[in-house]
């Protein structure tokens, strides 16, 4: 039950600055970063008006990779106040391509500007041929795409001379050629590229219902010690499978995936993705503080 | 089977177009039936088969993309209507899919495109045209570099007849045949209002009225700077000789030799053309759309040629 009704104090709930036994690791830039929000247009005169207390800001970096104008304005005025952490959905690292030089270029400027301590992408490919399908395609799980993924994952780090997490995706389909399961894959790319992951435990979820397989032994067979990032998110259910929405608060079995991602890797930087049907500033920070209840219990369990 | 090869098969099937009920077409891009395609690649579960897995992401790719043309070109929606919208949206990406990381940069052929593919516009080609330029206009506008600001330090010590001023990237000079500005700016108010109270469909009539009456204007040149004010984009009617002495300034010219080159066939009265082009040049100095000198002199001189 996500540990309600244990008497943790009140204010451990509600404060975001819930900081936890495990230090930052070599992934996540050493920082001990604590719950985050993704930065969204609809949030803007919110934040830079009130100017809510809150751990750090996720930004989609694309949505940032350009020469001018409000984007880069508002950025300029959250990055004066806040911590920012940059999170791409376009490098498509597991592409049989070479990283397109435009992109890079571009993702280094704007590295500079935010000085993230790391940078997060998906275990994903979305382009091929230099044509880009705009989504996060899963890969095949063979052991060649694994070795092109990780070197492609060590190419972009040693450019942007920045750490790397990779993150687990959301899926729909399996494919015939895969040689090993969803998390031997990821295993097998971070510990070939020495990169972190950004674990995406509604992912997991939504992924081991549309393909039968039980979501603990995912988050159990991860190396805890790579674990830069924690993604949570909503999803919505459909008749024959589940799809990664991100337009509804966490449900239950995410959180007890959380709560167990927690466990493992300890407090780590976490972050409520809320992308569609974005409600106000408030409910989606509260939602995201609900996570505290989690984070606060690793630093009890310390102090105990 | 190599990972490229997985992903190019995969890529045809998920970026062949829906059939008109949004569904995953029966036939494949290598002619066969998709569900064998489908199957070839594709597990199918307990639940799902394989053609109906690979249909999820094929729907998706035309969901998002037609969106997000939607969503860039809510203009020329409105004068090819929403169904000859989306058809040609379909075909334009089918034959130039996205070359970008970015979606920012989804329509960036779109009008080269359309030029060689005019069908689409029936009888509203230039119409529809002038809207297509002044809303790519209006997104690099929105987004397009801003350099320092001119000084007055930065004119010192310069001979009055060797002058040149830099215009600002992210001004956008257009010439237009249609006052397609209003008609924008129109469809964008109605869009707006759409989500508080009128039906799509009283929209849709409310918008076809509106470029019906723009049709109907008689053609004639609309000079036009796209530019941004306080990070808002605006639309601000030049006169002709603006336009060219801007365009002329933006290609390296000397102020003197474009403001020749503006009233070289001007209307004006010569006795009213020193005080107009002070006029303008306050106008554009106060918007801040000079900016300075370029430090690398090549990039200059490419742009002089």
């Amino acid at each position: 039950m996500w540990g309600v009704g244990k008497c943790f104090p009140g204010p451990l709930f509600l404060t975001t600055g819930a900081k936890g036994n495990m230090p930052g690791n070599r992934f996540n830039g050493l920082t001990d970063y604590g719950i985050g929000i993704g930065l969204r247009a609809p949030h803007y005169e919110h934040i830079l008006s009130r100017k809510p207390v809150v751990d750090w800001f996720e930004i989609i970096s694309e949505n940032f990779m350009i020469d001018g104008g409000r984007p880069l304005h508002v950025l300029d005025q959250i990055l004066e106040q806040y911590k920012v952490v940059q999170h791409g959905v376009s490098m498509y690292f597991g592409s049989a391509e070479k990283p397109n030089r435009e992109h890079l270029s571009r993702l280094k400027e704007l590295v500079k500007r935010t000085n993230t301590p790391w940078l997060s992408d998906h275990l994903c490919w979305g382009s091929v041929d230099g044509r880009y399908t705009h989504d996060l395609l899963p890969m095949p799980y063979t052991f060649e795409a694994a070795r092109l993924t990780a070197q492609k994952v060590r190419e972009v780090r040693d450019f942007l001379e920045v750490p790397i997490a990779v993150e687990n995706v959301s899926s729909y389909a399996e494919y015939h050629v895969s040689e090993m399961t969803e998390w031997e894959f990821l295993n097998e790319v971070v510990e070939q590229a020495d990169c972190g992951i950004l674990l995406d435990v509604n992912n997991i979820y939504v992924s081991s219902q549309n393909h039968s397989f039980d979501p603990f032994t995912y988050v159990n067979s991860v190396p805890a010690e790579r674990v830069a990032q924690i993604h949570i998110a909503g999803h919505s259910k459909f008749k024959k499978y589940i799809l990664d929405t991100h337009d509804h608060p966490v449900l239950d079995p995410v959180w007890k995936l959380y709560e167990r991602a927690i466990q493992r890797a300890g407090h780590t930087a976490t972050l409520l993705e809320w992308d569609d049907s974005i409600p106000s500033f408030e409910e989606v920070h509260r939602e995201a503080l609900k996570a505290n209840r989690f984070l606060a219990d690793t630093t009890l369990a310390v102090a105990v | 089977m190599t990972l490229v090869t997985l992903q190019r098969a995969i890529a045809r099937a998920v970026m062949q177009p829906l059939t008109s009920s949004e569904r995953m077409r029966r036939s494949a891009p290598d002619g066969g039936a998709m569900s064998a395609y489908a199957a070839r690649f594709i597990k199918p579960n307990d639940r799902l088969t394989s053609f109906e897995r690979l249909e999820i992401y094929n729907r998706q790719y035309w969901f998002r993309l037609l969106s997000s043309m939607v969503e860039d070109f809510p203009g020329l929606r409105a004068i090819v209507g929403s169904k000859r919208f989306e058809a040609m949206s379909t075909a334009y990406l089918t034959e130039c899919p996205s070359r970008s990381f970015t979606l920012r940069n989804l329509g960036a052929g779109l009008e080269r495109w359309l030029r060689k593919n005019p069908h689409w516009l029936r009888g509203n080609r230039v119409l529809a045209l002038d809207m297509l330029r002044l809303e790519w206009a209006d997104l690099e506008a929105f987004d397009g570099q801003s350099k320092p600001a001119l000084r007055a330090e930065d004119l010192q010590g310069m001979a009055a007849r060797d002058l040149r001023l830099r215009v600002q990237p992210y001004v956008k000079l257009l010439q237009l045949h249609y006052p397609v500005d209003d008609l924008l700016l129109a469809v964008k108010a109605g869009n707006d209002q759409s989500i508080s109270f009128a039906s799509n469909a009283v929209q849709d009539r409310r918008k076809h009225t509106e470029v019906q009456a723009a049709a109907k204007q008689k053609s004639a040149p609309v000079f036009l700077a796209v530019h941004r004010l306080d990070f808002s984009v605006y639309f601000r009617r030049i006169s002709q000789e603006e336009y060219l002495l801007l365009g002329s300034l933006r290609n390296g010219k000397s102020v003197q030799r474009a403001i020749e080159l503006a009233f070289h066939k001007s209307a004006v009265p010569s006795a009213d053309r020193a005080s107009s082009v002070q006029h303008s040049f306050q106008n554009w100095a106060t918007l801040g759309w000079f900016c300075q000198q370029d430090e690398n002199p090549r990039a200059v001189k490419k742009q002089r040629n």
